[in-house]
């Protein structure tokens, strides 16, 4: 205060008109020691049961896999931790080349040319890949099947209907769940920017019928939008494949925690046109090299597209994103490589199928209900026990075990039905527990 | 003199070996695939994976290591100053961390029964009325991600509102000083409105004059930060405020520059309709090296109606997920926000309190102005608007006078300060200063890391002075020499992962 000679540091405030000033304490806690933090905040947080003393079959979204050791280790690093956005390359050269890793390993699993280095999830990610179909193709309509999870949805609808883009959707075949072609050849025409499909889908089952739907898409000269679940790409045909122009997703099952639903991280990827490139949202890392070129670097790129240069041009407001969890994830699939994501596919689509196989062979119960192939998720129905899926559920939980998500009210017409989900973070003795208490339940 | 880590660390793709596994997965047990079957069988042919993923093949020591070393060539607010302008780096504090890596917390699923989840939603709930109190605001919702999604949802809120009242076809304008962050016309476009600058006073506030001659009927509300990006209070607030109320506009306040007013005067007190907080700066969780961050949103009253759904309610007795909201705008994002950096965000301001929190505030402003007084005494350096009021949180210098006498950039300068171990300050922002080095100490950095800032800047002076190329070619001391960031987006080197790398490669041949 000498320094700079002020008396008192109300001085540097002068310039704030004197009514707005807080005339008493606003209602705060007293502040406390780190102790008493730490104590506070796990006795609140020990109210909470969670997977770990409760088998819990939820997913839709967010999911229980298990995050290695060395995953937490890396993202703890404060180094990485505490950086801000690589805005100075030449300092930021570890969190860049992480990143552009990253980008890198999601470009390899989906087999996509391009990714960015992350969004703030899928739900979002897809409300953006919508903007960006509407972009491109100078077109204002978007096709989604209307098997979908309906907060993707609704993030959709809102990020597309300040742009003017209409959110239509498109029936399923009642048998296997899958988009009814019929009526996608009926919806779709010269208007439409984009259809988008799931694989596997909102449901669990995988749709089957990619190669007629990118061909009925691409002939209408629209975009084909593919969102996936990344942990079954190890052993299912990656979007890239099968002619996805942009690929969205949920990353958060790559060595990143529940939380609670948050952070998550959500994919972003597409083909190596121009064209699509430089209408990305989110910030891409590319190689590069030094001035001298004498070596290889990272930076930034085509930040021309960004907020902070183009402003209201801008292709979206986004700049911060979710680049420790892209780190986590990069670990993560480092870890794995290419065998361990065959078998983190088989090991998830043989539990879940196990577990499938015991809940339909209980009397009462329908496990799944579409004629599909599943991966991860099922639908499972309790129509003819005669319960409802609120009444499973609250048995369920005085067992100690916790139901899938209820779908009834989501889609009316599948009447009471549940999703489940089974990862490889669950024993078989879990889910034959599963299968008996639900079996007892209905016997009641 | 510093040295950062210099590993010649290859891209991992070219490290390890075929056949090598970092992780193994738990065996699944033989009944299970008896039972289930062959899964060749079962996966439809078409849909089966057949070319491999080109993944890494790489043992677990091999990948810590890479990652290890990546990390030291990095420089985070743990290893000094980090003066961004606008961005607040401060320290985050550890036990934060800590409690953020708890079972109880990263082992809950978002649609697990509510009973099983009072402790967190009471976090939450908890959260969302401190952060109405510290910002005067009505209800807060926590689902943004990031201060940008936070503005995203802010003007969608304006849309909302003036939908409602039947005046969304007229009210197509937000207006935006030209001192703003980027991303409030872009937040703005995003939502559907057409953007009109206004330009600043030579006191470095909104104009008045022109604020007036901007405001019509077809105004839909206006996006301020305040302090601004000048570091500067914008003094006639109550005029602006009225102008925009009388109008029938909205007032918005980008919450990036919240933290030296922390627990002094509070945004809904001035008259601000919607205000976004960014978590990751004013509330001490890390910034990961670019996210995730946290972006609550607060609102009046009128608004509240229109908050994305779920509202965590509270009835005495048991905390809910409210979804019947018939007024509500829908989603942003799935679920309920970024819950792990929020928690950290409750454990914070649970250790300050509010008297902790307004010496936070004062302690900024003092720290800035301390700087901002020893570096107007760098040769080469200028002061642009009013070099005589005190600055709240930050302070923008130009570097036009060493750049017309000596060729030494703002640029230059950022770059030569890495050499000396400090993180450069935000450069070439707010755009209506030239040359700009727009710094913020914040309050976690104690006088002897800004007077080390200081006398780097000091040296820098003398060197661009003396023997500018020194400047001019660095940095010398970091990881990497200068980067050539245009041939990293130049169409015909842009190289934007290994794959694109590799069929390059394969061309050539």
């Amino acid at each position: 205060m000498q320094e700079i000679g002020i008396k008192d540091i109300a001085e540097l405030y002068a310039d704030i008109p004197e009514k707005y000033f807080l005339k008493k304490p606003l209602n705060l806690p007293e502040g406390m020691s780190e102790l008493e933090v730490k104590r506070h905040v796990e006795a609140l947080l020990s109210k909470n049961k969670t997977c770990t003393n409760m088998p819990t079959f939820l997913g839709a979204g967010c999911w229980s896999h298990y995050v290695p050791a060395v995953v937490r280790e890396i993202v703890q690093r404060s180094e990485f931790a505490t950086a801000y956005t690589p805005y100075q390359p030449e300092i930021s050269q570890g969190m860049l080349q992480a990143l552009f890793e990253y980008q890198s390993m999601i470009c390899e699993l989906t087999a996509m040319d391009v990714a960015n280095c992350s969004m703030y999830d899928w739900a979002s990610a897809m409300g953006e890949a919508a903007r960006m179909a509407a972009r491109v193709t100078g077109r204002k309509e978007i096709l989604v099947p209307k098997i979908i999870h309906p907060e993707r949805l609704a993030t959709l609808k809102v990020y597309s209907e300040p742009a003017g883009i209409r959110v239509e959707n498109v029936a399923y075949e009642r048998e296997t769940g899958e988009i009814s072609l019929k009526d996608l050849k009926s919806k779709i025409s010269n208007e439409t920017a984009a259809v988008y499909i799931e694989n596997p889908s909102y449901l669990g089952f995988i749709e089957t019928q990619v190669e007629e739907i990118e061909e009925e898409v691409h002939k209408h000269g629209a975009l084909f939008v593919v969102g996936v679940d990344p942990t079954s790409l190890g052993i299912l045909k990656p979007p890239g494949e099968y002619g996805a122009d942009i690929v969205v997703g949920e990353a958060q099952p790559l060595g990143n925690a529940m939380n609670f639903g948050g952070p998550l991280l959500g994919i972003f990827a597409c083909r190596d046109d121009t064209g699509l490139v430089r209408q990305m949202p989110g910030r891409i890392i590319g190689l590069t090299t030094t001035v001298d070129g004498a070596r290889q670097g990272f930076c930034m790129v085509l930040q021309t597209r960004e907020q902070h240069i183009r402003r209201e041009k801008a292709t979206s407001n986004i700049c911060s994103n979710e680049s420790l969890c892209a780190v986590a994830s990069a670990v993560y699939m480092a870890l794995l490589g290419p065998h361990g994501f065959r078998e983190l596919g088989e090991n998830v689509m043989y539990k879940a199928n196990y577990a499938m196989n015991l809940l339909s062979s209980v009397k009462g119960v329908k496990a799944p209900i579409f004629e599909s192939t599943h991966f991860k998720e099922f639908t499972v129905n309790f129509d003819e026990a005669g319960l409802t899926v609120e009444d499973v559920h609250k048995k369920l939980l005085q067992r100690g075990i916790h139901g899938g998500k209820d779908i009834s009210k989501e889609f009316p017409e599948l009447g009471e039905t549940a999703l489940y989900c089974v990862t490889e973070v669950y024993s078989a003795e879990e889910i034959e527990c599963l299968a008996d208490a639900i079996d007892r339940i209905l016997g009641e | 003199m510093f040295k950062q880590a210099c590993w010649d660390e290859p891209i991992i793709f070219n490290l390890g070996k075929s056949g090598r596994r970092g992780h193994l997965l738990p065996t699944v047990e033989d009944h299970v695939k008896s039972i289930v079957g062959d899964l060749d069988a079962i996966i439809p042919q078409k849909m089966k994976r057949t070319n491999a993923p080109r993944l890494p093949e790489l043992s677990e020591v091999e990948v810590a290591r890479h990652f290890t070393r990546l990390s030291q060539m990095n420089y985070g607010v743990d290893c000094g100053l980090y003066p961004l302008g606008s961005c607040t780096m401060k320290y985050n504090p550890k036990i934060a961390e800590q409690l953020a890596n708890l079972q109880n917390l990263n082992f809950l699923h978002p649609y697990q029964d509510e009973q099983t989840v009072q402790g967190i939603l009471e976090i939450l709930y908890k959260l969302e009325r401190w952060l109405a109190e510290i910002t005067g605001t009505y209800e807060v919702c926590l689902h943004p991600s990031a201060g940008a999604q936070g503005e995203f949802l802010g003007t969608l809120l304006i849309r909302a509102h003036h939908k409602m009242n039947g005046e969304l076809e007229k009210r197509k304008e937000i207006i935006i000083p030209d001192s703003a962050h980027g991303t409030n016309p872009a937040s703005a476009a995003m939502a559907g409105f057409n953007v009109v600058v206004v330009p600043s006073d030579d006191e470095g506030c909104v104009s008045l004059g022109a604020l007036k001659a901007a405001v019509s009927e077809h105004t839909a509300g206006l996006m301020l930060t305040n302090p601004n990006t000048l570091g500067i209070f914008e003094k006639n607030i109550d005029e602006i405020a009225r102008i925009i109320h009388e109008a029938g506009g909205l007032l918005y306040y980008d919450g990036a520059n919240l933290n030296p007013i922390l627990c002094k005067v509070r945004p809904g007190d001035m008259g601000f309709d919607i205000v976004h907080i960014n978590i990751h700066k004013t509330f001490s969780t890390p910034h990961g090296g670019g996210g995730p961050g946290a972006g609550p949103v607060g609102v009046s009253k009128e608004l509240a109606k229109f908050l994305p759904v779920p509202r965590i309610v509270f009835d005495g007795t048991w905390y809910r997920l409210d979804y019947d909201r018939p007024y509500s705008i829908g989603k942003i994002r799935s679920f309920y926000g970024n819950i792990a950096v929020l928690l950290k965000a409750y454990a914070y301001i649970l250790s300050l309190g509010f008297d902790g929190l307004k010496e936070v505030a004062e302690i900024s402003v003092l720290n800035a102005n301390y700087l901002m007084k020893k570096l107007k005494a760098v040769r080469g350096l200028a002061l642009p608007y009013n070099s005589e009021k005190p600055r709240k949180h930050e302070c923008v210098f130009s570097a036009k006078p060493m750049k017309n006498e000596t060729g030494v950039s703002a640029l230059n300068i950022a770059k030569r300060l890495l050499d000396y171990g400090i993180h450069a300050p935000t450069v070439y922002f707010p755009l209506i200063v030239e040359e700009a080095l727009m710094i913020e100490p914040t309050e976690t950095f104690e006088k002897e890391e800004i007077d080390r800032f200081v006398k780097a800047m000091q040296r820098i002076s003398e060197e661009a002075y003396g023997n500018p190329e020194i400047v001019i070619k660095a940095p010398h001391n970091v990881a990497v020499p200068r980067l050539d960031e245009v041939k990293a987006s130049h169409p015909r080197t842009m190289t934007l992962s290994w794959r694109m790398h590799r069929k390059r490669m394969e061309q050539k041949v």
